[in-house]
């Protein structure tokens, strides 16, 4: 299919220009994908290493790592990076960018200037970040709780809110870029219902970013104001409620969870059925079940105010609707289970993420029940069970998605195969690491120790040891992947087109792609996940 | 610390069972879910692992079986939220009759008042056996008063009173903490709840300490601040007669119907122009700034003793029934 | 495929070269503002929660101070917008039939009427100033309940209001800030004859955009101007 000269290297998105302002000045949606690898992997390891000082200062009940002042800040930075600045643009800014025009058969997405605008904002709302973390810090939490945030805290409660504001715009940017995209620029052929999970997984992540983001964006607005004229918006002492800023956070923030998570239920749609060679089950399910969570998850935010102070018959409204979107979650997990029945199952290093994903994912939901228990809630909600049953849902469930999808995609993106046995190594080790570090929390929390404490009372102590050690060891699982995929670019052998023997418009084109994605603009005229006739997977070229 | 490993604390409170019983059937239910998801998972792998010659099938899908895994799940949440509201309902409705303990939280301790007149700080001392009922206010930023032993917990609010209830089942010291985040120690605003048997109880009662009940001391507010001057116990005074108002509706100015609980008490103090009573006119002086929130629960307790029937304890030791007379303002 | 409409359309120095036709540039760029303005809708709704709860809790200080706002002056301010919005809509009328004197008038009216709104504020916030409403230290509330001359308004309350009232205009009056902006933009390439019969899209979604800012005005006049105001 290739017109270009067949060469030892064939003309494609990484070698067709060098220099640094081919990068920094691209439109490319491959290169503003990579650029956003290397962003949010910097403030992943920021964020990680915040989370590994909290847990060294937990070894022991006494605070006596650091002063509380500081263990406040931590844990509030930890929060603020890993959810605005890792999280959330994650899987959509660097796998979304790169794969949904490939995966429709566009030859980039709709705009290609605003999706640079959009890196843009994300670093200058990063580099503000990191400003503030380093002129002082900001101790929070990072749900700004008012009036602590706007009338007690003597940190950078301004910067910091002025970052996750930029941040925002970034999100909603990549969501409108998406939406406009499978709208619109679909290839001949693609209907809606031949469109990979991923495909629908995304738009319905998108809708979140676009009517979601904007409410958070006009209350870190009106937080700001607040503190910096003393207004009165949200401070009894002078009028306010602070349940309004409550309601107008969380509004935002449920929904973003599952900005955070659709996009990894995505990843695990599309590596489930070509490790079982068999299409997916059920596809207008959980297509429609992505929707569904978007719609429903606007519906429940006053779940996180059980005990705030609102009124019961509201508690138990938002009681009820929380049981409803479990429900499209719980598909999902059938579908993908159901998926494996009957299929020929391998164990690539995507598919152990896939598993983990799916046991995780399984659990975390399942601790969702009990928060969304009102009797249950009122014991456990701010104390480390919460923390657990996020942890599980974000980090067992988004970051091992995320994983299973760089592993998978890698070889599109880089050309280069990464090395399989190290790949499941670090996948188990992530698995065995992330349920020690978590697991224990689940019974700190229903014993009754608080979130955000710096020190605690010595009954607690053999936990959080466990949680501790185990954070080490995920800490080793996550360094290895980092070392091998650079590695690999060098060293790794040559990938071929469609090494996995995929089903997806991605793999028709060569690893990595050209420029314009494909050759010849393609015209679909079959179904999505076509494991009837698709040929088992090729040899990896060996090179060197 | 190996001695033993709970898994969870102690019960002492009438609802620690009922939250501890939906919670086993919770881990149970998860437990078995999860198990059997996982056992599937790896029979499936096993099962069908890739083997030579033999081809995966390709399978659409199958909408009966959508359909019942997703209305058993939910049949199976809508239960559970029942369940749950149940519980939740129990925990947000105080019994009438409970004896009342006024809590102002600050950055970074608890003070308590009760009735009887003592006052403690990150301490609570109850007897076993007798509903009691929290009326919570912060000084400053949002706290949250939580007793992992009684399965309680509750958000306490600047400008505001919320409330909390709990029956001890059992003697012993308990921990209290802060549950919301609340600035440099919130890990240090701790305490501990120390339920009594009754006669110890009696005996740290009194024990002394307490310079008059709660309501007694909000009576001599109410003097000391001219409360009386306007707040008759006729229909001659300037202001509502407050005898009998505490719990009942009020018809204010502007149409609307409220009650007058804590918070309408409480703010027809801080700011009266808020809620006008029907028939009287906007001329109350604001008490915002003037009182503190110590003696506005005296205020609140004293307002709550006028009331002639049972259901406001006036104040009085535990052992006497609280059938005294309600206090009558001095008219000056 | 080599279809001849497509060959032709390549010819057209608009089109950008990941679309495939015009058709489907304008509609992804039409899409592209509706959803955009689809967010601002949930921007500024959060705002009006905020305003229409404590609005409803606190009905009659913000009645009073409601009515210290000058009507007139956000009235001509109400006409003054609708008015650009008119004149949006001839420019990109004009475009559609290919007259740029036309399109330079409409677009260039616009501003001024755009401009017009900015300094009506401007006096209006002023005059707030004057009199102590800019919610701070300085802020100090004169007057009574509408209705009742008696009856003393909440400082509180009414600062309440104050603050929303400028972080609500405040916000609008960005809007018609980066709107200014935009449409002196679209003057000089108007200017230039860059609007054509095939391609005024640009006008088209700025066009959306103005109008937006417009029904949020709107939406603010009355809610914010207009409590109470029995004579």
């Amino acid at each position: 299919m290739a017109t270009a000269a067949i060469t030892a290297e064939r003309e494609n998105y990484l070698n067709q220009e060098y220099g640094i302002k081919s990068w920094l000045l691209t439109v490319d949606h491959k290169r503003i994908a990579l650029l956003y690898l290397l962003s949010i992997t910097f403030f992943f390891f920021i964020g990680g290493f915040f989370a590994l000082l909290i847990r060294l200062e937990l070894l022991t009940p006494a605070g006596d790592l650091v002063q509380a002042d500081t263990y406040n800040k931590l844990f509030t930075m930890h929060g603020q990076v890993m959810v605005f600045f890792f999280l959330i643009p994650s899987i959509p800014a660097v796998l979304g960018n790169f794969l949904v025009p490939l995966m429709i058969g566009a030859k980039d997405l709709a705009f290609p200037r605003i999706n640079l605008l959009s890196w843009y904002l994300y670093i200058i709302a990063g580099v503000l970040m990191l400003h503030c973390m380093l002129t002082g810090g900001v101790d929070t939490g990072w749900t700004f709780y008012t009036p602590f945030s706007t009338a007690f805290s003597n940190t950078k409660v301004i910067e910091a809110g002025l970052a996750i504001f930029i941040s925002g715009f970034s999100s909603i940017l990549t969501g409108l870029n998406f939406v406009v995209t499978i709208h619109r620029m679909r290839a001949p052929g693609m209907t809606w219902n031949r469109l990979p999970l991923f495909i629908w997984a995304h738009y319905a992540t998108s809708i979140i970013q676009l009517l979601g983001t904007p409410v958070i964006a006009v209350t870190l607005v009106l937080v700001v104001l607040e503190r910096a004229l003393h207004l009165g918006i949200f401070d009894p002492t002078r009028g306010g409620d602070p349940l309004l800023f409550q309601h107008l956070f969380w509004f935002y923030s449920h929904p973003a969870v599952y900005i955070m998570i659709l996009p990894s239920m995505g990843i695990v749609s599309e590596i489930v059925p070509c490790f079982s060679r068999k299409r997916i089950f059920g596809y207008n399910f959980i297509a429609l079940s992505s929707i569904s969570i978007a719609v429903f998850g606007f519906l429940v935010w006053a779940h996180h105010m059980f005990v705030a102070g609102i009124s019961l018959y509201a508690a138990l409204i938002f009681s009820a609707l929380s049981y409803l979107v479990a429900v499209p979650s719980a598909v999902k997990v059938f579908n993908w289970t159901a998926t494996m029945y009957k299929g020929s199952i391998t164990f690539s290093t995507p598919m152990l993420y896939a598993f983990g994903f799916i046991g995780l994912f399984l659990m975390g939901g399942l601790t969702g029940l009990f928060l969304a228990a009102l009797g249950i809630d009122v014991h456990v909600t701010d104390t480390y069970f919460v923390v657990a049953h996020f942890h599980y849902i974000m980090v067992g469930g988004a970051v091992m998605g995320y994983l299973g999808g760089m592993h998978f995609w890698w070889p599109k993106i880089s050309g280069r195969m990464y090395p399989e046995s190290l790949g499941r190594l670090a996948a188990v080790i992530v698995f065995l690491g992330f349920n020690l570090t978590f697991f224990p929390q689940f019974i700190l929390g229903y014993m009754g120790m608080p979130r955000r404490y710096w020190q605690y009372p010595p009954e607690f102590q053999v936990l959080n040891v466990l949680s501790t050690a185990g954070s080490t060891i995920l800490a080793v699982g996550y360094l290895l992947p980092m070392v091998y995929f650079l590695w690999s670019m060098r060293y790794g052998k040559v990938a071929p087109d469609n090494p996995w023997g995929a089903s997806g418009l991605e793999w028709e084109t060569s690893s990595p792609p050209p420029t314009f994605n494909f050759d010849t603009p393609p015209v679909v005229t079959w179904e999505a996940y076509d494991y009837e006739h698709i040929p088992a997977p090729q040899e990896a070229r060996s090179g060197g | 610390m190996f001695d033993n490993l709970p898994l969870w604390p102690t019960r002492a409170s009438t609802t620690a069972g009922s939250v501890d019983a939906l919670f086993i059937f919770l881990v149970a239910l998860s437990a078995l879910v999860t198990a059997a998801i996982v056992a599937i998972i790896i029979v499936f792998a096993i099962q069908y692992r890739r083997r030579k010659g033999v081809v995966a099938e390709q399978i659409e899908g199958s909408t009966a079986l959508e359909i019942t895994w997703s209305i058993i799940p939910l049949g199976i949440f809508i239960m559970i939220f029942v369940w749950g509201a149940v519980i939740y309902f129990k925990e947000r409705t105080p019994p009438r009759g409970a004896t009342e303990v006024y809590v102002v939280a600050k950055q970074w301790m608890w003070k308590l008042q009760h009735e009887e007149g003592q006052r403690e700080i990150n301490e609570l001392h109850v007897p076993v056996g007798r509903d009691v009922k929290l009326i919570l206010t912060s000084q400053d930023v949002i706290h949250s008063f939580y007793v992992p032993a009684f399965r309680i917990k509750q958000d306490v609010l600047p400008g505001r009173y919320t409330t909390a209830w709990f029956h001890p089942t059992k003697a012993g010291t308990y921990h209290l903490f802060c549950a919301e985040y609340c600035g440099s120690q919130h890990s240090g605003m701790i305490g501990q709840v120390v339920v009594l048997e009754p006669a110890q109880y009696q005996a740290w009662l009194s024990g002394g300490g307490a310079t008059g009940t709660l309501a007694s001391n909000g009576q001599n507010l109410f003097l000391q601040l001219g409360c009386a001057t306007c707040h008759r116990s006729d229909t001659q005074g300037r202001g509502p007669n407050l005898v009998g108002l505490f719990g009942k509706p009020v018809q204010l100015e502007d149409g609307r119907t409220v009650t007058a609980d804590e918070n309408y008490v409480r703010e027809s103090i801080l700011s009266p122009g808020s809620k006008v009573v029907s028939g009287f006119k906007p001329i109350m002086p604001v008490f915002q700034g003037l009182v503190s929130e110590e003696q506005l629960n005296a205020l609140v307790a004293y307002v709550k003793s006028l009331n002639p029937s049972p259901s406001g304890a006036a104040g009085v030791a535990a052992a006497v029934p609280s059938d005294a007379k309600p206090q009558e303002p001095k008219v000056q | 495929m080599a279809d001849s409409p497509i060959a032709v359309e390549h010819h057209n120095p608009a089109l950008k070269h990941h679309f495939s036709t015009m058709e489907q540039q304008r509609e992804a760029s039409s899409l592209g503002m509706w959803l955009f303005l689809a967010t601002e809708i949930m921007f500024f709704g959060g705002m009006f929660c905020a305003y229409l709860i404590y609005r409803y809790w606190f009905f009659s200080d913000f009645a009073a101070a409601s009515n210290s706002l000058d009507i007139t002056l956000g009235t001509v301010n109400t006409a003054v917008l609708i008015c650009s919005s008119l004149t949006v809509v001839m420019a990109v009328r004009a475009a559609q039939l290919g007259k740029r004197q036309q399109q330079v008038v409409y677009l260039a009216l616009t501003l001024v009427l755009g401009l017009a709104f900015l300094g009506i504020k401007g006096v209006e916030w002023s005059s707030k100033f004057k009199e102590h409403h800019i919610p701070g230290p300085t802020f100090n509330f004169e007057g009574s309940v509408p209705g009742h001359p008696n009856q003393p308004v909440s400082q509180q309350h009414t600062q309440l209001f104050f603050s929303l009232y400028f972080a609500m205009t405040g916000m609008h009056a960005l809007h018609m800030i980066i709107g200014v902006g935009i449409f002196t933009y679209l003057l000089y390439y108007a200017w230039k004859g860059k609007y054509t019969p095939e391609y005024h899209t640009p006008l088209e979604n700025s066009g959306l955009y103005w109008h937006f800012v417009d029904i949020v005005w709107i939406y603010l006049f009355p809610l914010l101007y207009l409590i109470d105001r029995k004579k």
